[in-house]
């Protein structure tokens, strides 16, 4: 690297860490420090089971897991005996149950906000709502949607909806009261001004609650079917432990993580394909 | 009575002979309703500003300076007097005036030429017809070659041109100037003053400009509002009677002193500090 000759402290420049080139794990720690830390606890699981003996019935033996994903994992997504089928149907009652609860999160956010007497009138019952335990209703789902699709869709829209609201609610607050000046300047009507100005305003507002929700969307899912449920991932936990065993129940719970983690990729990207102005101007230290 | 505002008039427009464009009459703006919380913000201002006139407003911060322009932009509602934009009674914002901010205030998810046609948008103009003009414009201030970036490519200085690109893109006859160039450093905003100049001569659009900066407002001004603080009132209006085209030079001349030290002491009267 071209590094401009200067007679004053040239040792300085080239110690300083940020003008040292990266090192290939110092660049990707994410390819290369996160596999090891993943080796390192698979090792330590191994050594816990088939080393120092924690029994099967507490702990199944890493290859037992292994086998059971790959068992569940080979049979086709049609297959009720496999686990695409029951991913499928937890990740498409997260889904619904994240795009209904987001939609009305963010609307009511807008809502009450454009409106303040709706706001202040409102917010008490918000509140309450949103102090008690979303999982306590799950049981009254069952009574009310039976053990079909809905009664999950009902308990993650519920659970999903209030990080929505409350980040929506964040964002409209924090556009900056020049930008309406603005419109309002130009004679911009109010619709104008809130598709053009407040909503892309509260964009990265909207974002940083859907990826809190897009993994809450999957616990929603998972409680929804452990209350009372024919199929899916949840369904297959409450099976497997009744039966007491062990390793498919590790495997399930893997399987969870991995969805979690998927779902708040996604939303990670799409995130940076539509908000990718906000970023740049948190990097350039901008407010 | 006209032969008493004809005091006030600069040799540069009445030579123009032309219709003032704002007309301020016992101008009043109370903030706060409540009587204790009540703030007189600007109190019984009179003035004028004529077609093609530079005029700055100078005052320590809190004078009400920001407010007098949010008002004459129509954004903030006045509480007593009258004001006149073109003739006619002044409600709300209107299509012949525009507003540079103190921040570009560009929008970070729009490119700068979606930024600078965004009045037309708003306006519900036809944006292929002011396409060509909004090109030409940031042609003249250097911008040529960053219509399709985003802001934060930028610097302070270029966004703030673009700023000043979307105010003019509607072609509005008033220029509505809130210390566009405060957050700048020293040397970009001398630059922009001089390019402010150079805009202003080409287009002959009035400017009522809000600064804090009295050097500032003497180079660029025909005239020069003094304003007190607490409540907000005209001291004094000043014509500069500097020639045109200025340039930088013109700040070490006698009479930009003597404009200066007599504008120094008018803020200086209220035993402000600065």
């Amino acid at each position: 690297m071209a590094m401009p000759a200067t007679d004053r402290a040239p040792a300085e420049m080239v110690a300083s860490p940020s003008e040292a080139p990266l090192s290939f794990v110092r660049r990707y720690p994410q390819f290369t420090i996160s596999p090891a830390i993943l080796v390192a606890l698979v090792a330590c699981w191994w050594l816990a089971t088939d080393v120092f003996g924690a029994p099967a019935y507490i702990v199944p033996p890493p290859e037992q897991v292994l086998r059971a994903l790959v068992h569940g994992l080979s049979r086709a997504p049609w297959d009720t005996g496999g686990y695409w089928y029951h991913a499928g149907i937890t990740v498409w009652e997260a889904l619904l149950g994240l795009l209904i609860g987001a939609v009305f999160g963010a609307l009511l956010g807008f809502v009450i906000c454009h409106w303040p007497i709706l706001g202040r009138s409102w917010y008490p019952y918000i509140v309450g709502f949103q102090s008690l335990p979303k999982v306590a209703l799950a049981p009254l789902m069952v009574v009310w949607f039976g053990f079909g699709l809905q009664g999950k869709v009902f308990i993650t829209a519920v659970i999903t909806f209030f990080p929505v609201l409350v980040n929506t609610m964040a964002g409209y607050q924090a556009v900056e009261p020049e930008r309406i000046e603005l419109a309002r300047s130009c004679n911009a009507s109010e619709w104008h001004l809130l598709s053009k100005i407040i909503l892309p305003s509260c964009l990265p507002f909207l974002f940083a609650g859907l990826s809190v929700a897009s993994v809450l969307a999957i616990l929603g899912a998972v409680v929804g079917e452990f209350v009372g449920a024919s199929a899916g991932l949840g369904m297959l936990l409450m099976q497997y432990d009744q039966q007491m065993e062990l390793a498919p129940m590790f495997a399930v719970i893997l399987l969870l993580a991995v969805t979690g983690f998927l779902m708040n990729y996604v939303m990670r990207m799409l995130e940076r394909r539509y908000c990718f102005w906000a970023q740049r101007i948190n990097a350039s230290g901008r407010p | 009575m006209n032969l008493a505002r004809a005091a006030t008039v600069s040799p540069r427009t009445s030579a123009d002979n032309a219709q003032p464009l704002i007309v301020a009459r016992g101008l009043s703006k109370v903030y706060g309703g409540t009587d204790a919380q009540r703030v007189l913000a600007l109190k019984n201002l009179d003035f004028q500003i004529y077609d093609g006139e530079f005029v700055s407003v100078v005052g320590q911060s809190g004078c009400g300076k920001s407010t007098l322009l949010k008002v004459l932009a129509g954004l903030l509602p006045y509480s007593a007097g009258s004001v006149e934009l073109n003739g006619k009674p002044l409600r709300g914002p209107s299509p012949e005036a525009a507003v540079v901010f103190q921040s570009p205030v560009l929008l970070p998810w729009r490119t700068v030429i979606e930024n600078v046609l965004l009045p037309i948008e708003f306006r519900k103009l036809r944006i292929a017809d002011y396409r060509q003009k909004a090109a030409d414009l940031l042609a003249l201030v250097g911008l040529q070659d960053f219509a399709q970036r985003y802001p934060f490519e930028l610097s302070g200085g270029m966004q703030q041109r673009a700023a000043i690109v979307r105010a003019l893109v509607q072609d509005p006859r008033l220029l509505l100037m809130d210390e566009p160039f405060g957050a700048l450093d020293a040397m970009t905003r001398e630059q922009m003053n001089l390019e402010l100049m150079r805009i202003w001569s080409g287009s002959r659009k009035t400017v009522f400009f809000i600064t804090h900066s009295i050097a500032e407002a003497i180079f660029l001004s025909d005239r020069v509002i003094a304003m007190t603080t607490r409540p907000g009132t005209i001291a004094d209006i000043i014509s500069i009677d500097l020639p045109r085209p200025r340039d930088l030079s013109i700040i070490n001349t006698d009479r930009f002193g003597r404009y200066a030290a007599h504008l120094h002491s008018l803020l200086d009267a209220q035993g402000g500090m600065f």
